[in-house]
């Protein structure tokens, strides 16, 4: 009973609560049925916006003014450019994984590089270079729509044991990041840069480094959702990375992550997750049109972070 | 007194020049736009955009950040060419409930010490879901008096540019010149020995916030009176284009810093790089891409000057 006390100190507990109440009050309605189907849709389409959001929560450890804006360009061009290079060829799906992987560092190096060399505040550069890397996007993409590899969409649409593989490969990269965050030296310098970045150079860490090395892990995840939502999704189309730009955003906030920077939770990330697919989802069973949907999780992220939050504001 | 004033306007060279040398660019590329009708096309819809550029900075003075300028501008423009025009007494309860509503949030930020971030995220879902409330389709029609407004010729110069500076000197006599505004600033630059000074911050904030959604309702009825009809999503790009400007008229996003002349030239800067890729006869798949490069190469540009204004300092 008093570790449950004690799990209720924990930030990210708000978010599995929400998302729970959200599910409930869903097959509540149902009466029970399409729980499977809402359950797995429900992972599915977490899985695209935890990949983004691990992401994205990385860079706003990083402290205050870090956030990556470039994430949806980045998902559309790697999206893009993959199935263009495997050409729905099955032998491709190794190197259009590769490739996706490789436009991430680019991307990634680009962004730090304007940081770092020109001073410009990270939204600024990342905005910037989100511009460049849409227009990439755009040039590359010209109106065509190639379809995936039948393996890779096969892949990306079904399920294994019950659970969606595309979740089950952002459970396992939510784990890598978790190892990363919690067990390695790498975290630790992330939250003290978060925490005070003339202390954290003070105290000899490899402020560039870290920084340089975050945003390039950013830009992957976020190619690689990208590669995958391609997939999933029976093609790339120009406009598919534009909501997970909030998205990323809203998980990671509503997750428990301190938007101050210094403070971060992986497990926090699926629970909202999870929680902004099923308030939509909830209120499409409710049979609401799409302007009071918009209104109603609206209301819901603020009444979240209402209740959750107050910690320590980015100010 | 004389090296405030120096410094300040040392932070607005950069951004005046880097508009000059695009126009002079404009005017090379195309000697007919040297013209009142030309400038006019030009810069017509700057006028919304420098407003919502505005409103964005009063914001950013306290050190928070608005997300949902683009969708309230949006809701704004579908309040205008609805009620406004059918119902004025109506359209006009509706928007001054709008500017309260922003008033609230700033009370709502302080007060919990919630990230602005977050609740602007939220807020642009509620504002996204009004306007697709009242206008499910795009449609509606300005009222005749906007019409007008935007569209009267005065003598010697075009309306754009006449309405461009009105709007900077009103903005600059608010901000910099009265003491509400270097209270505001004052909240954005070191909050706590404004609170000990014995000025409440609450009040500062909530000023700051209402203010900035009056200039946004200023931006989205101004829109309605160039485009003639609404759209819900009609403004969206305008919460990035706003904290682009922002940060070419030499703003910071934190420390209070802003300078409101140097906002609406960003704002026109911005606005003419559209301008200016055209006549280039760019590809338009690259359009988006070159506003990026030519955001990188101004604050390339300021970072320079910015050493160059160290260097004579050390002297």
């Amino acid at each position: 009973m008093n570790a449950l006390v004690l799990q209720f100190g924990k930030p990210w507990i708000w978010s599995w609560l929400a998302a729970f109440v959200v599910w409930f009050l869903t097959i509540m309605v149902t009466g029970g049925a399409g729980t499977l189907g809402l359950s797995q849709a429900a992972l599915t389409f977490a899985a695209f916006s935890v990949i983004v959001g691990i992401g994205q929560m990385f860079v706003i450890t990083l402290g205050p003014g870090n956030i990556d804006l470039s994430v949806p360009a980045t998902m559309t061009l790697a999206g893009t450019v993959a199935l263009k290079l495997m050409n729905v060829e099955n032998g491709m799906i190794l190197p259009g994984l590769l490739l996706a992987v490789l436009i991430g560092l680019g991307v990634g190096l680009c962004n730090y590089t304007l940081i770092k060399a020109l001073r410009i505040p990270p939204i600024i550069a990342t905005l910037s270079m989100s511009f460049i890397v849409q227009s990439a996007a755009i040039w590359t993409n010209r109106g065509l729509r190639i379809k995936p590899p039948s393996v890779l969409a096969e892949f990306t649409t079904t399920n294994t044991l019950g659970v969606p593989n595309v979740a089950i490969i952002a459970f396992l990269i939510s784990i890598l990041a978790w190892i990363l965050l919690e067990k390695t030296i790498y975290g630790r310098w992330i939250s003290a840069i978060g925490q005070s970045m003339p202390a954290a150079r003070m105290a000899g860490i490899p402020v560039d480094g870290t920084r340089f090395v975050t945003y390039l892990f950013c830009a992957v995840l976020a190619s690689i959702s990208g590669y995958l939502l391609a997939c999933f999704s029976g093609g790339a189309a120009l406009n598919m990375g534009a909501e997970y730009l909030l998205m990323s955003i809203a998980v990671v906030v509503i997750g428990g992550t301190a938007v101050a920077g210094g403070d971060s939770n992986v497990p926090g990330i699926w629970g909202a997750s999870l929680f902004m697919f099923l308030v939509v989802s909830m209120l499409n069973t409710y049979g609401l049109g799409a302007g009071i949907r918009l209104i109603m999780t609206g209301l819901i992220i603020i009444s979240v972070i209402m209740l959750a939050g107050g910690r320590r504001g980015m100010r | 007194m004389t090296f405030r004033l120096s410094s300040d306007a040392i932070r607005l060279v950069i951004p005046a020049l880097s508009l000059s040398l695009l126009l002079a660019a404009v005017f090379w590329l195309q000697p007919r736009a040297m013209s009142y009708i030309g400038l006019n096309l030009l810069f017509n819809l700057a006028v919304p955009i420098a407003l919502a550029t505005i409103a964005q900075m009063l914001v950013m003075a306290v050190n928070d950040l608005d997300l949902s300028m683009g969708a309230f501008v949006s809701f704004v423009a579908c309040v205008t060419a609805t009620f406004l025009r059918d119902a004025p007494v109506i359209g006009i309860l509706i928007l001054a409930g709008a500017v309260a509503a922003y008033a609230a949030i700033g009370v709502v930020i302080h007060l919990r010490d919630l990230p602005s971030i977050v609740v602007t995220l939220g807020m642009s879902f509620v504002w996204g879901g009004l306007a697709v409330l009242l206008l499910p389709a795009p449609g509606g029609r300005a009222p005749d008096w906007v019409r007008w407004l935007m569209t009267v010729k005065p003598p010697l110069a075009p309306m754009a540019i006449v309405a461009s500076i009105i709007i900077a000197v009103i903005a600059h006599f608010i901000v910099k010149r009265s003491s509400l505004g270097v209270l505001i600033r004052g909240v954005g630059g070191n909050q706590r020995s404004v609170e000990r000074a014995g000025w409440s911050i609450v009040a500062a904030r909530a000023t700051a916030y209402a203010l900035a959604g009056l200039f946004a309702v200023l931006a989205g009825i101004a829109l309605v009176g160039l485009t003639t009809s609404a759209d819900a999503n009609i403004a969206l790009r305008y919460t990035l284009l706003s904290i682009a400007g922002v940060i070419l008229g030499g703003g910071e996003f934190i420390g209070g810093r802003v300078s409101p002349i140097g906002a609406v030239i960003g704002a026109l800067t911005l606005t003419l790089a559209g301008s200016f890729l055209s006549f280039l006869r760019i590809s338009p798949d690259w359009q988006i891409g070159a506003q990026g490069a030519i955001l990188i190469i101004v604050l390339a540009l300021r970072l320079m000057l910015n050493r160059l204004e160290k260097r004579e300092k050390r002297r």
